[in-house]
């Protein structure tokens, strides 16, 4: 399944996506989240948070 | 049975535990926590669950709707107490301290001058870091007065009022590494080395992860520290002292393991949902 990376409109190619999986875009780097598996969608991801961690 | 997983972002991490569940074919529910909605005085929803796993990337997340579900009596993976105790550097320092678990020098103070006298009184270089934080954000190596005053003055003026709480750690001389442990339930299950060329070895932050043996040292200290903070599932990590031996850093109670399994050798997913089990089972009393 593919989309395009919304920063760079590389064209991406996933075997098994899951709504919430983060990938980072072979082109740009960016990191993107799967919103949608069929039709597969990508959204840049939410920013790192100063309360985000283990 | 049933479970409920609590997340906001399926990394390599939630990947695993979800395909393990599928093994296991478990009925289990994947809540996001930026969907959730809790009705406080409706907890129907969520009795649904005979345990709720958090993993959640945002602290104040994880433990606002830990408290939420474990006032409901529902068992959660980890619990609030837990959460909050871990959440906090200050607050894992002082539950450190009051069980005898060996840890490093922490000294708190909370203003700028007091804080400097503090520095001074520990012997630079010294490590200042936010209480809540993780994943090597924010932290600072002092290495003399002129760096102090800067850093504490930047903190008080640009940063939000929990920056003045400052929480100053003396800077242990670690052979170019730390150690980050794996405790579920009464057991470390795994440790690894991270070794990195910059004083920061989070692998977070670019360090690179090795075996560590599970001795029976780390094991009881691991363990002890667990146990001071709450028990379940959390990520002890560990300097080494060229005299005073192993020291609690921090602990972690929301555990990133990707890096772990192959270096470790132990199926870290499934020794995590082994316990959630037996807390669903109620073998294992969490609240």
């Amino acid at each position: 399944m593919s989309a395009n990376c919304p920063e760079c409109d590389a064209e991406i190619t996933l075997t098994k996506p899951m709504r919430g999986e983060i990938i980072v875009c072979p082109d740009c780097g960016v990191e993107l989240e799967v919103t949608n598996e069929n039709p597969l969608a990508l959204e840049l991801a939410p920013q790192e948070e100063e309360d985000w961690g283990e | 049975m049933k479970l409920g997983i609590l997340y906001s972002r399926v990394r390599a991490e939630e990947k695993l535990l979800f395909d393990a569940l599928d093994a296991r074919g478990v009925a289990y529910d994947k809540v996001d926590d930026r969907e959730v909605i809790f009705d406080l005085s409706d907890p129907s929803p969520w009795q649904q669950y005979n345990v709720v796993l958090e993993r959640c990337i945002n602290h104040s997340r994880a433990l606002n709707a830990l408290r939420i579900l474990n006032d409901w009596r529902i068992p959660t993976v980890n619990t609030a107490h837990v959460a909050s105790v871990c959440g906090d550097k200050l607050v894992t320092s002082t539950a450190l301290v009051h069980h005898g678990v060996p840890t490093t020098r922490i000294k708190v103070a909370f203003t700028p001058d007091s804080a400097l006298k503090a520095i001074e009184e520990l012997g630079y270089p010294v490590i200042l870091k936010p209480a809540v934080g993780s994943w090597g954000r924010l932290l600072s190596k002092i290495n003399d007065r002129e760096a102090a005053e800067a850093i504490l003055e930047h903190k008080e003026t640009l940063g939000s009022y929990h920056h003045s709480i400052f929480y100053i750690q003396e800077y242990i001389r670690k052979p170019g590494r730390d150690i980050r442990a794996f405790v579920i339930g009464d057991e470390t299950v795994g440790a690894i080395y991270r070794a990195s060329e910059h004083w920061i070895t989070n692998t977070a932050r670019g360090g690179q992860a090795t075996g560590c043996a599970v001795t029976p040292e780390l094991n009881r200290i691991c363990v002890a520290a667990a146990k001071a903070v709450g028990g379940g599932i959390v990520g002890v990590d560990l300097l080494e002292d060229p005299e005073r031996g192993l020291l609690v850093n921090e602990v972690n109670y929301t555990i990133e393991f990707r890096n772990s399994i192959t270096t470790t050798g132990v199926d870290i997913p499934q020794r995590i949902l082994d316990y959630v089990f037996a807390v669903a089972r109620g073998e294992i009393q969490v609240i």
